[in-house]
């Protein structure tokens, strides 16, 4: 069933990207990418829309050529090898690739059947996914009634059927609502549990914490950052917890007896007076629970407490020095921003 | 997975095997099948196509055309309804062409085409589910055509005919088939189809006979192949002259396949 043996380019690696461009007539989406996975882990590609994501990922699960530069995935060529390579990956796409018309189950028995299964496993395969992924109610039903979050399952599971070593998920939770959102990252958790290799794309530097071990950060088909998640999140200044006291009076007395304690990383806390609550930065998951200590320690009883990540502009404004560029043309106001910043 | 479909020595990668080919075609048969079921209107055209053309020539041009058949609606009857027959294909592939556009520009080709099948197999099973609803499309309009005193004398050549209309309409729906895959929305797809399906159906023999057409158009009507093939399911279901008209019709039908199916699998195959 595993096939790592016949990994050419070293056991560890499940994809391996060198120099890779792309071309659409004038405009570059991709520009010399380099990129490892290891095998077993969840890799990020974090950019803004445009920046060559899915064009990556196009190009990984061979539906798209590239013009120079070499991949492999899980030891397969994708230019040389497609059919192989076809066989050990898993794709869902930007938009949910799942057959609208036809139910559920057949829509899974469909791929099983595609992927070769003799008759009887494809169906006991479809059965099972339906239950793992909660939709066996919704077995008998077209996917077009399906609502969101249940058609990104089903997207999931047809991904699954295969039990690929690859998984390459394009932005898979783009236009879900935020509950919908948390059952799919739920899933993906668990289909990492089972050890598969994972390149997921995103907008959203909350997805890749939540998902992801290792992160590259793409703008205009360049790779401008990478490295381990936490090791990133420190470059770009970690979390901010939010803190509000029930009482609004206890704002600003908070915020200063924040400062002096000395225990809130590298800026300072800001009060946001308008949301009645205090921005406290900090760096790691230590600080974080010392500052909480602190205050409850202090008897101060609080109304909220949350954590905020970075927003990809943030997270590109840290690492690059510019913001995350719009397409080309698209929002014009934000690149005469960039000349402010 | 099962290992036997590898074989890295030869080509450095997997060849799919025939019975996988007809595996995965029979899979997307089921599936274009299963369209038909959940959403039933969709065989509208292929159910009221036939009845409304078969109704519509014979009692609004029947009385006329048929007098100068020698006869009257009832010769024009003998007359059309293998013409009718010969459209057929036409209708059909043009349906296949603005269907399998809209597919093609669903979420779904991207799954197929990330999986490891040939990819021929998702035209190839678009094309047999097209033929059975041309097959259901032949049947009513046979049942129309005794319905309104259309005579059938000889079995065998009603089968050679559908069989006939069959094979060219299956190379028209490779033609219809590039064009959904090439062509941006099923709008266009459709209105490529009928400018050009109206004059190659309308300047043939299919509904009235060219005698009295200048020369110019019968000149066209000559080399049009919709009127060989009317012109053989005539002969072979009333009578009349058929090897010419037959030759015609397999040639036109396997020159258009041996081009347009490579032509259609490699645009599906590259097309992003």
């Amino acid at each position: 069933m595993t096939r790592i043996d016949k990994n050419p380019s070293g056991a560890d690696s499940a994809v391996t990207v060198r120099g890779l461009v792309k071309h659409y007539g004038e405009t570059k989406a991709l520009d010399g990418v380099d990129l490892d996975v290891r095998a077993g882990t969840v890799m990020g590609v974090l950019g803004p829309n445009g920046a060559g994501k899915t064009t990556l990922v196009r190009i990984l699960s061979t539906l798209l050529a590239s013009d120079t530069g070499q991949a492999t995935v899980a030891g397969y060529d994708v230019a040389r090898q497609p059919r192989q390579l076809r066989r050990v990956i898993g794709l869902t796409g930007q938009y949910a690739s799942v057959d609208e018309k036809l139910p559920g189950w057949e829509n899974l028995y469909l791929i099983g059947r595609l992927l070769d299964l003799p008759r009887k496993e494809a169906r006991t395969r479809a059965d099972e996914l339906l239950e793992r992924f909660s939709l066996t109610d919704a077995a008998k039903r077209p996917a077009s009634t399906y609502s969101g979050g249940m058609r990104r399952r089903l997207d999931l599971a047809a991904s699954m059927i295969g039990r690929p070593q690859v998984l390459f998920l394009d932005e898979p939770t783009t236009g879900l609502d935020p509950r919908t959102r948390n059952e799919v990252w739920t899933e993906v958790k668990a289909m990492v549990g089972d050890g598969v290799t994972v390149l997921l794309t995103t907008q959203y530097m909350e997805e890749a914490e939540q998902l992801a071990s290792e992160l590259t950060v793409v703008d205009r088909g360049k790779v401008i950052a990478g490295g381990g998640i936490e090791e990133l999140k420190a470059r770009v200044g970690g979390r901010t917890l939010r803190i509000r006291p029930a009482d609004p009076l206890q704002l600003r007395p908070l915020a200063g007896w924040l400062d002096d304690l000395g225990i809130t990383g590298l800026a300072t806390t800001v009060v946001d007076a308008e949301r009645g609550s205090v921005l406290v930065p900090v760096l790691s998951d230590e600080q974080l629970t010392a500052v909480i200590g602190a205050v409850s320690a202090r008897g101060i009883t609080l109304a909220s407490l949350t954590t905020e990540l970075p927003s990809l502009d943030e997270v590109f404004l840290s690492l690059t020095g510019h913001r995350a560029s719009a397409p080309q043309d698209a929002r014009p106001t934000e690149t005469r921003e960039e000349v402010a910043v | 997975m099962s290992a036997a479909t590898i074989d890295t020595a030869t080509t450095g990668d997997a060849r799919i095997p025939l019975r996988s080919h007809l595996r995965h075609t029979g899979a997307l048969i089921r599936r274009n099948l299963l369209w038909i079921r959940q959403d039933p209107e969709s065989m509208f055209d292929a159910v009221l196509f036939p009845v409304i053309f078969t109704l519509l020539f014979v009692y609004v041009f029947g009385g006329s055309i048929g007098q100068s058949l020698g006869g009257g609606q009832e010769a024009y009857v003998q007359y059309v309804i293998p013409g009718l027959l010969a459209m057929m294909g036409m209708n059909m592939a043009q349906g296949v062409g603005t269907g399998f556009n809209t597919d093609f520009n669903s979420g779904v080709m991207d799954r197929f085409r990330s999986l490891p099948i040939g990819r021929g197999s998702v035209l190839f099973a678009k094309i047999v589910v097209e033929l059975m609803r041309m097959l259901v499309a032949c049947v009513i309009l046979m049942v129309v055509a005794v319905l309104v005193g259309f005579d059938i004398t000889h079995w065998p050549g009603l089968f050679a005919a559908v069989g006939l209309a069959t094979v060219f309409g299956s190379a028209l729906m490779w033609v219809f088939l590039t064009l959904g895959v090439v062509m941006k929305s099923a709008q266009s797809v459709q209105a490529m189809g009928f400018l050009v399906l109206m004059p190659l159906q309308f300047g043939s023999s299919i509904f009235a006979p060219t005698r009295s057409m200048p020369g110019w158009l019968q000149n066209f009507t000559e080399y049009n192949p919709l009127s060989s093939l009317a012109d053989a399911a005539r002969g072979l279901m009333v009578g009349g002259p058929v090897a010419h008209g037959l030759w015609v019709t397999l040639a036109w039908s396997i020159g258009l396949t041996a081009v347009m199916a490579p032509v259609a699998i490699h645009k599906f195959r590259t097309k992003t």
